[in-house]
């Protein structure tokens, strides 16, 4: 049991903190703080990859002219990619969360379904009349 | 030595993350993400990533922080207090979320296993490409330009268009967008 | 801004060095960790601090947005370019061992034109976004922080 906790624990902990992030998005009505969760679970699967990637006594994937143990450099380029492109969604996220407030007033999902519910209405009794 | 420094920087990034979670100020969940990033920077480098720490340092603690405070100045900086309650429903998934994920790694090989089947096949390719034919000391950047260079194509893209979205949604002022007549009514006042 | 002394020197005096260090990462992006997007952000990183400390007009004509808004889409082009001369020189789409007479150097150029198209495309995007965002009129004043 030991052995099993040593050899999977850094994968269970980013599992842990993967899914506060995931909390984060799922629970809270405020869009800003979902999108701060939403980077939180990112960051997260970042880590889940690159510890997938850690070899035991290797080093960073950087030759030196002498023979060594290097630990996978594949999950390194993916993540790189999956960093900027996780800025370009924050960016065009928070745009959008912008222009809602701008809109509605507000940023709460619930005072936003309200505006919407109130918007629909009064278009039906404009058109019935 | 290597085990006591996971330990301490996975803690600090639980506590991170649960006060990120718990609190209502939103500047607050603003410089506490900007502080996650940093410190997941720092485990990265622990984990012999060093490319993906500077990448993640300079982006995550460095401009997304930026943007997010950019953003706030334009909304709001609390949280309501009603959608304060913690929900049976997001609770129930993310357990079940996360017992399948952990049930999913029982399976995978060991943290740090030198024969894990990852680096069986293309990797030593790689590496023996990179110092025969390219012959340049940063393996990283060796894949990521020539190796999988089409997908750092699309990731330029990507970031292009991003860009591109962004001018649209807010590159016009507001007075302009009143006169465009595509605010509300009530707002006008 | 004018009663922040400190941070108006120190900025001016920091900011040429940040500039200098994202050339500095992105030309030793073969032989230490670096390349092309940690360039960028830090290149982006200096031009929003100059705009946090001088003020977004004054910012917005050192670093013009209509040349910001050009550079962006050439260094996808210089990329895509680069894919495209390989093909015109006889291998395949991205192939850069065709780029020159031996395959090392062939790939040395190639790696070195591909990243710094991505320098400039992540680094006007970077600025340009900032720029839009802190271009609308804000609804909190600054001392109500």
């Amino acid at each position: 049991m030991l052995e099993l906790i040593l050899a999977k624990y850094n994968y269970w902990i980013v599992i842990v903190l993967m899914m506060a992030g995931l909390y984060v998005v799922v629970a809270r009505g405020n869009l800003v703080k979902k999108i701060i969760g939403l980077n939180v679970f990112q960051t997260s699967v970042f880590l889940l990859y690159i510890s997938m990637g850690k070899v035991a006594g290797g080093t960073a994937p950087i030759l030196t002219g002498k023979d060594e143990v290097f630990s996978n450099p594949i999950p390194h380029v993916l993540i790189l990619t999956a960093i900027v492109v996780g800025i370009a969604t924050t960016a065009v996220g928070l745009a959008i969360v912008v222009r809602i407030r701008e809109a509605y007033g507000t940023i709460e999902d619930d005072e936003i379904d309200e505006a919407e519910n109130q918007d629909m209405a009064a278009d039906l009794a404009g058109r019935r009349r | 030595m290597e085990l006591l420094i996971d330990i301490v920087l996975l803690g600090i990034l639980g506590i991170t993350a649960v006060a990120i979670l718990w609190t209502r100020h939103l500047f607050v969940a603003t410089m506490l993400s900007g502080a996650y990033s940093l410190t997941s920077a720092a485990l990265l480098v622990a984990l012999d990533a060093v490319d993906v720490a500077f990448t993640e340092a300079a982006v995550g603690a460095g401009v997304s922080t930026v943007l997010m405070l950019g953003a706030l100045t334009l909304t709001r900086r609390r949280e309501k207090a009603a959608n304060r309650r913690i929900g049976v429903g997001p609770l129930l998934l993310v357990i079940v979320t996360g017992a399948l994920l952990i049930y999913g790694t029982v399976d995978m090989p060991a943290f740090g296993d030198p024969n894990a089947p990852a680096l069986m096949h293309v990797v030593p390719e790689y590496i023996a490409g990179t110092r025969d034919d390219i012959q340049i000391p940063n393996i990283v950047t060796a894949i990521l330009a020539s190796y999988r260079g089409y997908d750092t194509l699309g990731e330029t893209a990507v970031i292009f268009t991003a860009g591109v979205g962004v001018l649209l949604l807010l590159g016009r002022r507001r007075e302009e967008d009143e006169e465009a007549g595509t605010r509300r009514p009530e707002r006008e006042a | 801004m004018r009663h922040h002394l400190v941070l108006r020197v120190v900025s001016k005096l920091l900011i040429p060095f940040i500039i200098l260090y994202g050339l500095y990462v992105q030309f030793h992006g073969d032989f230490s960790p670096g390349g092309g997007f940690q360039a960028g952000v830090i290149v982006a990183a200096a031009i929003i601090l100059y705009a946090l400390i001088f003020g977004i007009e004054r910012a917005k004509q050192v670093f013009k947005p209509q040349i910001l808004m050009v550079l962006a889409p050439l260094g996808v082009m210089v990329y895509a370019l680069t894919g495209y001369a390989a093909l015109a020189l006889g291998g395949t789409f991205l192939d850069y061992d065709f780029l020159s007479q031996n395959d090392t150097g062939g790939q040395h150029l190639g790696i070195f034109t591909v990243e710094l198209g991505v320098f400039l495309t992540v680094a006007s995007v970077m600025t340009l976004i900032f720029l839009a965002y802190a271009g609308r009129t804000h609804e909190i004043d600054d001392d109500d922080w």
